[in-house]
């Protein structure tokens, strides 16, 4: 996995987003108008793309798209 | 791990009652248009059937079974057991399942009990009610599965409110010696006890003047100590996790896989979960009926409801191998595989 294709999954799955509106940097909460519901959109595409479990505390922790990245690579079985 | 294998019996019936009074999402204004457009996309639910005041979920079980009685043309003496699993009785006390075997006019060699289960509680009613009968000595039973979960959710509460959606339903259970057996995998993870749950009222926290306190507990979300309280990624996360492995599991137990299922048939809990829990499976749509679009989360009755709602004529022309899977409160979860055959089903009713 690559982050470049994580932000454009993210960017498929978010119907307000442009193409190229997210970067690494993005505190997701600011892009998205942030609740549960996208909290759990955001949950479902890593859970079937990725086979990776986000648990709310992971949510709370992170800050930006690049945090969340790195969770999910973490957790990859390698 | 909980495998059951039981023989010999059947569905001879299945029926269902929803309240007639609808409400709309589109018309939930306690959030914004925009949040209500998405909450209708991503839950799923358009519309939900809302019990009026005074009437319970045992009423709209006694209507669908007057109905399947009268179409089954089955003899009252001869039903032995009535099963009736919900999380809206009539009373704390007694059970409903003794005051419903009155209202129907049952034999007093009856037995009659309720169980306390939401959302898995048609795979553990159905494991419940085969497990006495399989000895053949019970030939027919009635298993009620119902909620009336509006009367608990908090109009102020957005992650409840506009989920849930009331209804009853019954399904009549014969033996018969030449069915194919069932097959179940029953799980129960009570760690998660606190995802779903109703605060006070019980004996654990018993009902005072400060469980009547509304509070806001976030944004969009205040509710009192006697609300539902539902914690949605915990719910989300928990299923996610556990329905694959579940089914995943109870196939190779018995040799059987995905491609000779005609339909499997999940509990409604929303639409990202159960879509989610789809494509992790790698099912193709046509398998995998829902009805929560026009009825929402009926809790456990939203199995036999969707048979009822989407699978209706074909099972009562022919025979259908069936993967039935159901998860939540508890956290309890389960799934059963199983053989229909020319089932009886009146079409949906309204009280």
């Amino acid at each position: 996995m690559n982050i470049e294709t994580f932000i454009k999954q993210i960017e498929d799955e978010f119907d307000d987003l442009k193409p190229g509106a997210l970067k690494p940097e993005t505190p997701f909460r600011e892009k998205f108008e942030w609740n549960s519901i996208n909290a759990l959109i955001l949950i479902a595409m890593v859970k079937t793309e990725y086979d990776v479990t986000i648990t709310a505390d992971d949510l709370i922790k992170s800050k930006t798209l690049q945090d969340i990245y790195y969770i999910i690579e973490s957790r990859i079985q390698k | 791990m909980a495998f059951l294998t039981i023989p010999h019996i059947r569905i001879a019936g299945l029926a269902a009652t929803v309240p007639r009074n609808k409400e709309q999402n589109a018309c939930y204004h306690w959030i914004s248009k925009k949040e209500r457009e998405s909450l209708i996309k991503n839950i799923g639910v358009e519309t939900r059937r809302i019990a009026p005041k005074g009437m319970t979920t045992a009423d709209l079980c006694v209507v669908a079974t007057e109905q399947l009685l009268k179409e089954l043309d089955w003899d009252r003496a001869g039903i032995d057991l009535l099963v009736f699993v919900s999380q809206s009785r009539d009373y704390l006390v007694p059970t409903t399942a003794c005051i419903v075997q009155d209202r129907l006019n049952l034999s007093h060699a009856c037995i009659a009990y309720d169980i306390s289960l939401g959302c898995s509680g048609y795979v553990y009613g159905l494991a419940a009610a085969s497990s006495m009968m399989k000895s053949g000595a019970i030939k027919r039973a009635l298993l009620m599965v119902g909620d009336i979960s509006s009367i608990t959710a908090s109009y102020r509460d957005k992650s409840t409110y506009p989920l849930f959606g009331d209804v009853g339903t019954v399904t009549a259970l014969e033996f018969r010696e030449e069915t194919s057996p069932w097959h179940f995998n029953l799980q129960t993870d009570g760690s998660g006890y606190k995802a779903l749950m109703i605060q006070d009222g019980g004996a654990r926290n018993r009902m005072s003047r400060k469980s009547f306190e509304v509070k806001k507990v976030s944004k969009g979300i205040h509710r009192s100590r006697l609300n539902l309280e539902l914690d949605g990624i915990e719910v989300f996360n928990f299923s996610l996790r556990e329905v694959v492995p579940n089914i995943k599991n109870l196939l190779s137990h018995t040799g059987s896989t995905l491609d000779l299922i005609d339909y499997l048939v999940f509990h409604q809990a929303n639409r990202l979960i159960n879509e989610t829990l789809r494509k992790m499976l790698r099912l193709e749509p046509e398998k995998v009926p829902y009805s929560l679009k026009d009825f929402g989360n009926t809790s456990g009755s939203s199995v036999p409801l969707t048979m009822i709602v989407s699978l209706r004529e074909e099972m009562q022309k022919r025979k259908l191998n069936l993967l039935l899977s159901a998860f939540g409160v508890g956290l309890s979860w389960g799934s059963v595989l199983l053989e229909t055959d020319r089932v009886c089903i009146p079409e949906l009713m309204e009280l």
